[in-house]
């Protein structure tokens, strides 16, 4: 298919992110990362456990913005920090910055004592990251965003791990970091982020621009794969067909959409 | 004599007055779910100060922290939910008007208010190493493991200190007069921890019903939606809507229209801030009801 979308490749990309993780949570925060997740769900690994974000353990894969009608478990806050604990566990969260070194950051912009922009609050990245698999969404992949340093450490990258010992590195696993540009991983050198594949459309010129840290490119970068023809119709037709993926991923200037 | 268990029905007057400047108080619910609003509205009109407050943080730590009653913050996060950035909150972190902050992992609460329930004095955990919650929280200690694991390393874990509260304040759909209380909406939250974490515990509830009433229903209510027994009740406070404007499925879902009112104030300038607090928050929970409800009726 030739009119395939970005945001159609970023539901792929993130959906590969969930492929191999066998019987866990998948535990998406963000709205493409729900798309994903429900689309590894309905391809590539359907024992992938889904929560309705609330408290349900869903039985079905609904449509974004949607509950299935058949529930399989009961998964309150309480338990979810249990889940995170014992580790059956796939996270994909959001980041306001990530650094070089995959820490990631969603407390607050400037110093913590007193920040410029006050943001959520580190939330469960501190315990996700040294528990269970965790990776990170960004839609829009700026030099603001890909920092030199973060300002806070909320999620942990591999080096902070490591420097606070075995309990932090045991469980250590921070996976992917997908964005509307590219996909990444943390086995660059000394464990840095590393670029896995651009996406179709987008040069290698970007991405690094796009990067506010020195970021390797590699002679010959892969190509994100696009979604397979089963892929677009569960997307268009089974789990998004209002096409809200457009309003957090639209497509680059004199693309169709 | 009755053969009764004692009648705990408090006003929100009584609750609030039962309270001291300096205090570490919990607040039950999640972000903007299930918040013992009317209870933290009151607070905000008291003239109690420097209170420590320990909150999985929506708008109670927004209004409080408006009002200037935080002396103390423990948290992890303040969210509105469908307002991610809770407009108060960031306005006084910008400002640095609450003198003394605690940000935490949010599953470290859950493991401080199960140390302060089992009355010890920390438990462990792996949530924080190797992140900012260490740093910008030097009070925090870790702790090597009594035990090798399978390579003979002794981890060093966090020692999550436990979140002892003087008080506890939480929101339920139903109680009996004795401190019996139910939850009807999808999640228990925490509140059951908050009340054993804590050394006093007041529940408001939507109604308050006979103790036949809690599972009767109508309709029916299943025996494992009762969340709180009264022994871990002080005091129980009947206050309809008292939830609002967060969310407090069934008895009422979260008010995204008033939520955004909210938001849209905290946010403005000073006046629009002053606006929607005189409109609503001025006068007591009755002339907040009442405001609520004209503002519904103009919509």
């Amino acid at each position: 298919m030739s009119d395939v979308t970005r945001a159609d490749v970023c539901a792929a990309a993130i959906a590969d992110a969930f492929a191999e993780d066998g019987e866990i949570f998948g535990s998406p925060m963000g709205l493409l990362p729900m798309l994903g997740v429900r689309l590894a769900r309905l391809t590539s690994n359907p024992d992938l456990v889904l929560s309705d974000g609330q408290s349900l353990f869903l039985g079905g894969v609904p449509p974004l913005g949607s509950t299935a009608e058949v529930v399989e478990g009961f998964v309150p806050f309480r338990q979810v920090f249990d889940i995170v604990a014992h580790g059956k566990r796939h996270v994909m969260m959001g980041a306001t910055q990530v650094d070089r070194h995959g820490n990631q950051n969603i407390s607050a912009i400037g110093p913590h004592e007193r920040p410029k922009r006050q943001l959520l609050g580190s939330r469960g990245a501190p315990g996700n990251t040294v528990n269970n698999r965790t990776s990170y969404w960004v839609p829009k992949h700026s030099p603001r965003v890909f920092v030199e340093q973060v300002d806070v450490v909320s999620g942990v990258g591999p080096r902070r791990a490591r420097e606070a010992g075995p309990a932090a590195t045991k469980h250590h696993d921070i996976h992917r970091i997908v964005t509307n540009l590219a996909v990444f991983d943390v086995h660059g050198p000394d464990d840095t982020v590393r670029l896995l594949s651009i996406h179709p459309g987008v040069g290698p010129d970007e991405v690094v621009e796009a990067t506010g840290f020195a970021l390797e490119v590699p002679a010959d970068v892969a190509t994100t794969r696009e979604p397979t023809t089963e892929e677009l119709v569960l997307i268009r037709e089974v789990l998004d067909p209002k096409g809200l993926r457009f309003n957090e991923v639209p497509e680059p200037d004199g693309e169709p959409a | 004599m009755s053969s009764r268990p004692r009648d705990k029905q408090m006003s929100i007057e009584e609750v609030v007055g039962s309270l001291e400047s300096g205090m570490t108080v919990g607040i039950g619910g999640w972000g903007s779910r299930r918040k013992p609003m009317a209870l933290v509205r009151a607070l905000c009109n008291s003239d109690l100060t420097d209170l420590h407050v320990v909150s999985w943080g929506g708008p109670d730590v927004g209004l409080l922290a408006r009002a200037g009653k935080i002396g103390k913050l423990t948290f992890a996060f303040v969210t509105l939910d469908t307002v991610p950035i809770e407009p108060n909150f960031a306005r006084a972190r910008q400002e640095g008007t609450i003198p003394d902050v605690e940000e935490w992992d949010e599953g470290m609460f859950l493991t401080g208010l199960r140390a302060a329930s089992q009355r010890l004095p920390f438990l462990p955990m792996r949530a924080g190493l190797g992140s900012d919650v260490l740093v910008t929280n030097p009070g925090l200690r870790t702790i090597s493991s009594p035990y090798p694991d399978d390579e003979g390393v002794h981890e060093e874990f966090v020692a999550v200190p436990a979140l002892d509260l003087d008080v506890a304040l939480v929101h339920l759909d139903r109680a009996d007069p004795h401190g019996n209380a139910a939850y009807l909406g999808p999640d228990p939250y925490f509140d059951d921890l908050f009340a054993m974490a804590a050394d006093r515990t007041y529940v408001s509830v939507e109604q308050v019903v006979d103790t036949a009433g809690l599972t009767a229903g109508p309709p029916p209510i299943p025996v494992q939606r009762l969340l709180l027994n009264r022994m871990l009740v002080d005091g129980v406070v009947e206050t309809p809507r008292g939830g609002h404007f967060t969310m407090c499925t069934p008895d009422h879902e979260r008010d995204e229209r008033f939520q955004k009112a909210y938001a849209a104030a905290a946010k403005g300038t000073e006046e629009d801030w002053q606006a929607f607090h005189d409109r609503f928050l001025a006068g007591d929970e009755a002339a907040y009801q009442a405001a609520v409800t004209a503002f519904e009726e103009e919509q």
